[in-house]
């Protein structure tokens, strides 16, 4: 098993006909056959998508609302490439044709139009993964977003993180250790967001196949401590699986946005340290460097 | 983006919020004409830098017992020394850093008799997603200390974005802060205006601190801290006319023109890295071997060859840089473009300091193959821990 999306996961773009929706289109294309579905574009309905695939050529039908785009696919998730300006309404547009899980990468979208994103969200059954996030892959299945396919392996590792790059440092070093992956998922590092560690944790210990976990943190909210928390909870229950943690920002100054909007420490909250220590007494095992998360969860899961 | 508090209240002026008579200067010169527009006889002379403490900073060129960043004036004569006395002076206070800012403009406002003092500001709660106050009746200190201290004493209460603010929420906000009689009718009015403010322009942080009950019985905002969610500037023009890039460290303005996440820091090792995460975990593995990151930045993930070129131009500019660490994980990035830019810049500025690079992912034979073939004096990491010890090790030697 997997969490979130698997092989028969389809899915439709929003602002495919973009040069970043066409790359990452053409790139999931091109990961065992991701079935991706459809584009939408407003003005676009009717047309037809062409991508560069292999060696060949991948035709997608262009839809004029994601609605119309649902009903004529079957899709069950939606991936947003959509510009900050227009990607909250790209959003609310998914939530409200009723697409289970919306995946959204686009970086720098205002808070004010994600607060009335994450409204809308509390009324729905949808999902919403971001934003300022690079997505969701299992291995060897599905993937929605920009994670470089190349660095994963089929396996038993399920990584959640809020940054990219980060994310993709615990692939590799867990595919070089041998362990692989089940799923990895970004949660993104906007501080108004869909999806929070809580929830994929959720669904990492109720997955059978998901045997450790790897999580990744950074300054800004109590996002990280909130999780640690959970994880605390459920081992009580007899819920838990070895997790390696780790969070980025040790030597952030205080009040200044570190790249993602929200990774900040503001007054007087959301310091590296706090994290550290809350996860700790969880039972994580935190690596103080990104470079040794693999290496440590192997040591944990030696005991 | 952060704006001046004379800045501040006339925003919150133009949405109804009560506010004291006041008028910018940027000389001294304008100080008496400033001061005869107001009624008197009592006059506040304040200091404006983007930095809070100035009531208790001190300026760096006076005397040690000479008065503050806002100073209390009875007459325009001593409105006038005071300017002069403050005006293009450095202020230092606990949040300017040793540093200190220099004064270049100040706000003459008119003086108000406080009766008490408030806390009140409005901020984004990430734990609901919610635009939320946050009020307390221990106003005109450090909010922090009160929340360590009396954390009973502060209200934080979120605001649905479907209703805004309630008549019920207003009442709550009343209540928490004892407001009475007039000063309870006036809160009542001045919650939803403040709130109205904050969703409109796209604030990130709305700051009164302290919101008056001034001796008349009415409220009064006395000090105003605004600051503004920077993904939103594209549709806030009349906020982006208020930007004073004096303010602003002349290496994160080149940085932002060219789209590049960067934030000066005191140490001595430059980094160029790709993601935020990264970004901050080089930072911090930097720390862990003995030694301080001169900057945070970020190129993005899709950066050209000339935005690559100009994140190191930024790098190699800061005198305090005596050495630089470059580490990319590619994934959208490709570690050939990074090559390509960062030798370009070497053509360009030369190469002073010691240069450890580290790449990985995408492209990454064809990246490190263009180091090699270019002749540069670089050190070639293999993975983070070692790239962070190579750098280390060499600023440390040099």
């Amino acid at each position: 098993m997997s969490i979130l999306v698997n092989k028969d996961t389809r899915v439709l773009v929003q602002g495919l006909t973009g040069k970043t929706g066409t790359f990452h289109t053409e790139q999931a294309l091109a990961y065992y056959g991701t079935k991706m579905v459809g584009g939408i574009h407003p003005k676009k309905g009717g047309q037809v998508w062409t991508g560069n695939v292999g060696d060949g050529t991948a035709d997608l039908p262009i839809f004029a609302s994601v609605a119309e785009g649902k009903e004529r696919t079957g899709a069950d998730a939606s991936v947003v490439y959509v510009p900050p300006a227009g990607a909250g309404a790209a959003i609310i547009e998914a939530i409200d044709a009723e697409i289970p899980l919306i995946v959204c990468i686009t970086e720098g979208i205002p808070v004010s139009d994600m607060v009335k994103v994450k409204r809308r969200l509390e009324k729905s059954s949808s999902r919403l993964l971001g934003p300022n996030c690079p997505g969701v892959l299992t291995p060897e299945e599905c993937k929605i977003g920009i994670m470089p396919g190349n660095i994963f392996k089929k396996g038993s590792v399920g990584v959640v993180s809020r940054s990219g790059t980060l994310t993709y440092e615990a692939v590799f070093q867990t595919t070089n250790e041998g362990l692989g992956q089940t799923t990895a998922v970004g949660i993104g590092g906007d501080p108004v967001k869909g999806t929070e560690f809580i929830d994929v944790l959720e669904m990492f210990l109720a997955d059978d196949e998901t045997k450790s976990i790897i999580m990744i943190g950074e300054i800004g909210g109590s996002a990280e401590e909130d999780a640690a928390q959970f994880l605390a909870d459920e081992a009580k229950k007899g819920r838990s699986k070895p997790t390696v943690g780790f969070i980025a920002g040790r030597t952030a100054p205080p009040g200044r946005t570190m790249g993602h909007a929200g990774a900040v420490i503001s007054g007087g909250k959301g310091g590296a340290e706090d994290k550290i220590a809350a996860m700790e007494e969880a039972g994580i095992r935190v690596s103080p460097s990104p470079a040794q998360l693999g290496k440590t969860l192997v040591e944990l899961l030696k005991g | 983006m952060n704006i001046h508090e004379y800045q501040a209240k006339a925003l919150l002026k133009s949405f109804g919020a009560p506010v004291a008579e006041g008028v910018p200067i940027f000389s001294a010169d304008e100080a008496a004409g400033a001061a005869a527009k107001l009624p008197g006889p009592l006059y506040v002379v304040k200091s404006q830098i983007h930095a809070g403490g100035r009531g208790k900073g001190k300026f760096k060129e006076l005397p040690a017992e000479a008065k503050g960043g806002v100073r209390l004036a009875s007459s325009v004569d001593e409105v006038v020394s005071h300017a002069s006395e403050m005006l293009g002076n450095t202020l230092v206070t606990k949040q300017t850093g040793e540093h200190g800012k220099q004064v270049n403009r100040l706000y003459i406002e008119d003086g108000a008799d406080i009766d008490r003092e408030l806390y009140l500001s409005i901020l984004v709660d990430r734990t609901v997603g919610r635009p939320a106050f946050v009020v307390s009746t221990e106003g005109g200190m450090d909010i922090e200390a009160v929340a360590e201290e009396t954390p009973e004493k502060i209200l934080t209460l979120p605001i649905d974005p479907d209703t805004g603010v309630t008549d019920a929420d207003a009442a709550q906000l009343c209540d928490a802060l004892k407001l009475e009689g007039e000063a309870r009718s006036d809160g009542m009015t001045l919650f939803p205006i403040l709130y109205k403010a904050f969703v409109e322009k796209d604030m990130s942080l709305l700051e009164v601190n302290p919101l008056i009950v001034m001796e008349n019985g009415r409220l009064r905002v006395l000090d105003a801290k605004v600051s503004f969610d920077g993904n939103a500037l594209f549709r806030q023009d009349d906020v982006v006319a208020l930007r004073d890039t004096t303010e602003e460290d002349e290496k994160e303005i080149e940085a932002s023109k060219f789209d590049l996440a960067y934030v000066a820091l005191d140490g001595n090792i430059g980094c160029m890295v790709n993601g935020a995460g990264l970004a901050m975990a080089t930072m911090d593995i930097i720390k862990l071997y003995g030694a301080e990151p001169a900057n945070f930045l970020d190129v993005g993930g899709g950066a050209s060859k000339e935005k690559v070129t100009a994140a190191f131009k930024i790098i190699t500019a800061d005198p305090a840089v005596e050495g630089i660490l470059v580490n990319i994980f590619g994934g959208i990035m490709r570690c050939d473009t990074i090559a390509e830019g960062v030798v370009a810049a070497v053509k360009e500025v030369g190469l002073k300091v010691p240069l450890v690079v580290r790449l990985e992912g995408t492209n990454v034979e064809k990246g490190k193959r263009i180091i090699n073939e270019s002749g540069l004096n670089v050190i070639a990491a293999d993975d983070l821990d070692d790239a962070a010890q190579k750098i280390v090790k060499a600023v440390k030697g040099a």
